[in-house]
Formats: structure tokens, sequence, C-alpha cells
């Protein structure tokens, strides 16, 4: 029998609130002198290295991570208002997002001393970029399928094969990918895949742009011919990486960027039903701010399930399955409930501008990341059906 | 280390003391499939009397008032696991009467009791004569309650009072779970014990603490149905395997976990918020108003993904599946549905305008 679900309320602490206001005054200082535009939603407008480096000078990168390595120790929770107070002022974080979210714990779990020294306080800089190497051609949802091969070479390992779909590959320094090792045992499809850490500038690696359906490029192909990884570079254990994953997946899939990417809809549906909304505005509001605030509650209880040491897989998983799935169906709930309000009403232009790049960028929601389909059956693996 | 609410080591470990003993108790004497295959009540005289024994039916009294002085949190735990069960007791109802009495300042008698008013709407006054008047409509239990606790107008103060149900004429009615659910005419009636409302208190915040406890029954409820509908898709076998191996059913209980999942967080998160609030006051407004919203959606949801998976057998009236079902559907209703709390908050947040949002639900 499974361990039943827990999602115990666990409260902010004062710090982090304390912490918040101090995030907010920076954020709206940058909007202030102009660095970037709040209303914008998508990925490109989100590189910014200057801005990268302002959070690592204020320790809001790597920030629970050990201070030697540039960290500043403190809790999930203090991080979870930092990543909070970003994403609904869509604060361009997309450089140091990743590694902050992933890489890093990847490289303090399993990285030589050398490499932690090195590349994790340049991460907690805001100076070093992240990308994930998963999907290949062929090979998406389906990781265990993946054919880019790492072959036994002098001192490291030749890499040979694709990457598709990697997020942020023509900005990043480094990819933490994901490569076949070995063949997959008849008992285990999931046995000989090796997670290893790649620099981007190595001889072999090209990185070709694929534009997106809103006209953005935020993602690449990544071919790799022949290009070399040194043992150092191994992450974990060689054929194993199946194994690795586990408490860095309850936070990839909770944290609260997994419901808040359109949330500015919510926001600008508020200011255009104005003060006095009529009864179905005023419940569509509030069902779906009650959703919201549901999701907030979730999201910070596995958190704080996280900083007390425990491993909320499926509890990881639920967050992100309702919360990808509430970010997409927002704008069009808000489109339904705005329905009747007059084009020349103050708030409607504004409204329509973030609803619109709401609805194009919609689809990716359910899909990066891990798709819908796929955590439904994490979900009912962590229920005992599989 | 994170920030755990107020709870220590101690106070938790006390609540799983708290669990275990009421969970065996509900599992003795009140469990769902004996209560669905009983012709009769007789099952109820006998849990009603082990709760009341163990001072469950009066958690929400505190000790000088001769109650069991269990605290908020450990009350909702309670109503919680009694959920869980689909208890068919006013064990909910007494637990808020004893409560509202108990702000006042007032006895509170040691037997089932309701409270009034229940529905959005439902106005009682206390007249100039010393009587209250006006009619409060499904009110649940309130046949087999002694006495009703009600909240009451005063020109623009409340009063709690205490009026013996057999003092007032009765409508009787049956809530969507075939419980009693009466409409019942106060008029004229002389009650029992009467007090004003503590200065923080208004007339209002019995609807609000009645919707976050059918909160807390709904999210039990829907746990259990859960639990249920997992067991059943493991053995139960067609096209030569358990329908939990089909990947269509398995997507279907993986909504239904996260249902699930978010009323638990969303009940949990209203009753601690209650647990450590000093007043009512506009974060715990937020708390209860979204709890049940989000809840009523997944008791909703939930129930119509238990009996899809149950099949033709989940629909029969020898299966415990409607005890919870039905319950679930008749809990959204009781102390404002979905809807009503949504239009609430959805015109607080109107009202403090779009910048003011997310500031409001960052509180904490």
């Amino acid at each position: 029998m499974p361990a039943p679900i827990r999602f115990d309320p666990i409260r902010l602490a004062p710090e982090a609130q304390a912490l918040r206001e101090e995030v907010r005054g920076f954020i709206h200082g940058e909007i202030a002198a102009g660095t970037f535009d709040p209303r914008r939603l998508d990925r490109e407008s989100g590189y910014n290295p200057e801005f990268s480096r302002k959070m690592g000078a204020r320790g809001w990168i790597g920030m629970t991570w050990p201070k030697r390595y540039g960290g500043r120790e403190r809790s999930f929770l203090e991080r979870y208002v930092v990543t909070e107070e970003c994403r609904v002022a869509n604060a361009p974080v997309t450089l140091h997002f990743t590694a902050d979210r992933q890489s890093g714990p990847v490289l303090l779990k399993y990285a030589g001393e050398r490499i932690k020294s090195d590349i994790l306080p340049r991460i907690t800089r805001g100076e070093c970029c992240f990308c994930i190497g998963m999907s290949e051609p062929g090979s998406g949802s389906d990781l265990f399928a993946a054919r880019t091969r790492a072959t036994r070479a002098e001192g490291g390992w030749r890499v040979n094969g694709a990457k598709i779909w990697t997020t942020g590959a023509h900005h990043a320094d480094y990819m933490i990918g994901l490569f076949r090792t070995s063949p997959p045992t008849r008992e285990n499809r999931r046995h000989g895949l090796t997670q290893f850490l790649v620099e981007m500038k190595s001889a072999g690696i090209t990185v070709n742009p694929i534009a997106d359906m809103s006209g953005l490029r935020h993602f690449n192909e990544v071919v790799f011919e022949d290009a070399f990884v040194p043992d150092e570079h191994v992450m974990g254990s060689i054929d194993m990486a199946w194994q690795q994953a586990t408490s860095e997946l309850a936070f990839e899939r909770s944290g609260p960027e997994r419901f808040l990417e359109t949330s500015g809809v919510l926001v600008e549906l508020v200011r255009v039903l104005g003060e006095r909304p009529d009864a179905r505005g005023a419940e569509g509001i509030g069902r779906l701010v009650a959703q919201l605030h549901t999701l907030r509650r979730m999201s910070i209880s596995v958190n704080g399930m996280l900083q007390a040491g425990k491993e909320p897989v499926l509890e990881g998983s639920l967050v992100k399955d309702l919360g990808t799935l509430w970010e997409q169906a927002l704008p069009a709930r808000a489109r339904d409930l705005a329905a009747f309000v007059a084009a020349q009403s103050p708030g409607r232009k504004a409204f329509d501008e973030v609803l619109g790049r709401a609805i194009g960028l919609a689809p990716k929601l359910t899909i990066q990341g891990g798709t819908t389909e796929v955590l439904r059956g994490i979900i009912a693996r962590g229920l005992g059906l599989r | 280390m994170g920030h755990f609410s107020a709870d220590t080591v101690g106070a938790t470990q006390a609540r799983d003391i708290l669990v275990e003993t009421t969970t065996r108790m509900f599992r003795d004497l009140g469990d769902p499939q004996m209560i669905a295959n009983a012709a009769g009540e007789s099952w109820k005289a006998p849990l009603w009397r082990a709760l009341e024994e163990a001072g469950l039916t009066r958690a929400w009294v505190p000790e000088p008032l001769d109650g069991a002085g269990a605290g908020i949190a450990d009350g909702f735990e309670i109503l919680r696991i009694a959920g869980s069960f689909a208890v068919a007791l006013p064990l909910a109802e007494t637990l808020l009467a004893g409560w509202l009495l108990s702000q006042a300042g007032l006895r509170v008698p040691a037997a089932a009791l309701s409270v009034a008013p229940v529905r959005e709407n439902d106005l009682l006054h206390l007249t100039t004569a010393g009587t209250i008047s006006g009619r409060a409509h499904s009110v649940p239990f309130a046949r087999d309650a002694a006495h009703i606790a009600v909240v009451a107008r005063r020109g623009d103060d409340a009063v709690v009072a205490l009026v013996e149900r057999g003092l007032c004429a009765l409508q009787e009615g049956v809530s969507l779970a075939g419980e009693p659910s009466d409409d019942v005419a106060f008029d004229g009636v002389r009650p029992a014990a009467l007090a004003a409302a503590p200065a923080k208190f208004a007339e209002a915040n019995l609807n609000w603490m009645g919707a976050a406890v059918r909160a807390a029954q709904m999210s039990g409820a829907l746990q259990a149905l859960l639990d249920r509908s997992v067991a059943y898709a493991n053995e139960r076998v067609a096209f030569g395997r358990p329908i939990g191996k089909f990947q269509a059913v398995q997507h279907n209980l993986a909504r239904l976990a996260g249902e699930s999942a978010a009323a638990l967080a969303a009940a949990g998160s209203a009753a601690d918020a209650i647990a450590g609030a000093q007043d009512f006051d506009e974060a715990v407004f937020l708390e209860i108003a979204s709890a049940k919203i989000r809840v009523g959606e997944a008791a909703g949801e939930g129930a119509a993904i238990a009996h899809q998976v149950h099949g033709a057998i989940g629909f029969s009236a020898e299966h415990a599946l409607h005890r919870f079902t039905q319950r679930l559907w008749a809990w959204r209703d009781d102390f404002g549905a979905e809807s009503a709390w949504a239009a609430r908050l959805g015109n607080l947040v109107a009202a403090k305008g779009a910048d003011a949002l997310w500031p409001m639900l960052a509180r904490r």
C-alpha cells in the first residue's frame, strides 16, 4: 500500500516574507529603470546577463547551496519566495534559472570537488547558463529511448548524436546531457543511460536554432560529432541515470513556475472587469483566485516537505499536473469572462495583448519538462497502479 | 528548517494519537460498508455513544465550559477523518454548535446539536420581545438535535442563542445524501440561553466556520474515494487484467488523486489558518473561501471519476461508494456553494483592484 498523499499546511516564515519585500523592491526598481517589461511573457526577452548578475550579487541564485560554493544556505521556502516574485513579474531569469533549479543541485550531488568549486560559484554570480539535454529526434517523452551515444575514449568519452527542443542551448555554457553508454537490458529498458556535464564550447558541438510557432527562438537542436567529454564530467554512476532522480524531480516539478507562467492574464482580467464586475465576472474571478491560492498552498507544502528532508515525489508530480493544466486553461477562461467588455473600455487593449501572448504559448505548458501523459503515468505508479 | 505553523513536536504526537483513536473508532463502529449493508439504524447509537465518551463531540468546547478543549486544529482533523468514513451523524453540527455557543460564553448541552442558519440569505432576528423570528432552510439533522445553536441579528449587532428544537416548527426534508435536512421556523421561540456575540465575531462567521468544516469533511471523503477507487481498480479484472492496468483508467485515477490532493491542501490550509488566527480577517476569508470553492469543485469532479472507475456496481445500493459521493454532493451546498463563495471572493478581489491581487495571495 503506497504512503498516503500529504499536503501539510506550511507557512512562509517571517524571514521569507521580509525577503519577499526586498525582492519586490529590487524588481520594481528594475522595471522603473526599464530593464524589462513585466507584461512580456516570452522567454527570449528573459535572457538578460545584467539582470542575472544583479540577482547573483544579492545572493538570490543558488541561495540554498553551501556557502563554500557561493550559496547562502537559506531555506527552500526562501528560494520559493524569490522564484515566485520573479515569475509573477516576468523578470528575466532565463540565464540562471535552469542552473539554479536543477543543474546546480545535480553538480552538488554528483560532481567532484574541482568542478563544484569552479562552476557553482559562477552560477551563483549569475554568470553561468545551463541547458538540459534530454529529448532527441525520435525520443521525446520516452526518455529511455535516447540513442545519442557516449563511447569510451582516452581519458573520457566521445559523444555522437543529437538532442532536440533544448531550451536555451544557444546561450548555455554547459549542458547536463543524458547519453547512452550501454544498450538497455532485457530486464530493464531504463538501464544504460548516463548523465554528463558537457561544455557547450567543446569542438564537435553545433547548436542549430529552431523557431517556435510564436515566432520566438528559445529552443534548439544540438548536434554532437565526436565531441569529447572528460571522465571527470560523468555525473553519478555509469548506466544508472534512471536511479538518480528522486528529490530533484520533486523540485523540478513543484515550483511556482509550474503554475504562474500565464498569471499576468488573471491580473489584467481583474483590471479589465473593473471594481464592480457582474455576477458572472465576480464568480469567474473568485474561482480562479481560489484555484491559484490552492496551487500555491500545494507548492509551498511540497517545498516545506523538501526542506524537512522528505521526498514528496508523488506530491511534486501532482503539483505540476494540476499547475500546468491550470495555467494553460487560464487564458481561455479569462477570454470567456472578458467577452462582453467593450473594445474601447480602459484596460481592454492591455488585456488583449497579454491574453494573446498567453494563448499563443499555452500549448507548450503541458509538454515542457514532462507531458501531462507522462506525469499521469508517474502518478499512477505512485498510487500503486503500475 | 521551515516554519511549521504553531506545531511543536509534542503537539504533533498528540495529533497522531488523536488521528489513530478517531480512525479506529470509526473503523470499528461506523464502517461504511457495514452501514450500507445494515437494514436499520442500529449502528448509530453505539457510535454516537463512543464519540461522546471520547469527548469528540465536544472537541470545540473549552474545558471551563465542560468541553474537551481539544483545539481548533484537532477538531478539523476529527472532521476530516469523519468525512473519510462518510459518517452520517450530526458530529460536525454538534462541533460547530459547541464552537458557536462557546464563542459567546454559553454553556453547551451534552447532546446532539445543530446550527442555523446554514443557507445563503437566511436571516434570523431577535425581536424586542426577546424571541427569535425567521426561518432557516435545510438545517442538517435538525430533527435529531435536542437544541439548535443560532446566530441572530439584534439591530446592527449579532447575538448567539441556544434554542430548544422542540419549540420550533419543522418541515422535514432530506439532503442529496438522504440525511435529515429540515426547514426550521423559529417564530416566537424564546431562547433557552442568549448572549451577545463577542466583539470580533460577525454574523457571517458561523457561515465561514461552517464552510471550513464542510471543506474538512469533503477532503476526508475525497481521500477515501481515491483509496477505494485505486483498490477497486487493482482488484477488478476485465479484458483479462485488473482495470487499473489500463492507461485510460490510470489517467482517470491520476486526476482523482489531483482533485483529492487539492482538496486536502485547501481544506488543511483553511483549518490551519483558522486555528492560528486572532479573528476572522481578510486573510482567513481568502483561506476559507478558497477551500469551500476548490474542495467543492474537487467533490464534483472526484465523485464523477470514482463512479466511472467503479462502473455499475458503484451505482448499486449495496455498494458503499454512494455513501461518499452523495455526501460530497450534499456537503457542497451547505454554508454557501462554490458559486456563492466565488462571487464573494471575486467581488473582494475586484474592489481591491488588480494590483492588490498578488500581494493578497502572497501574504503567507
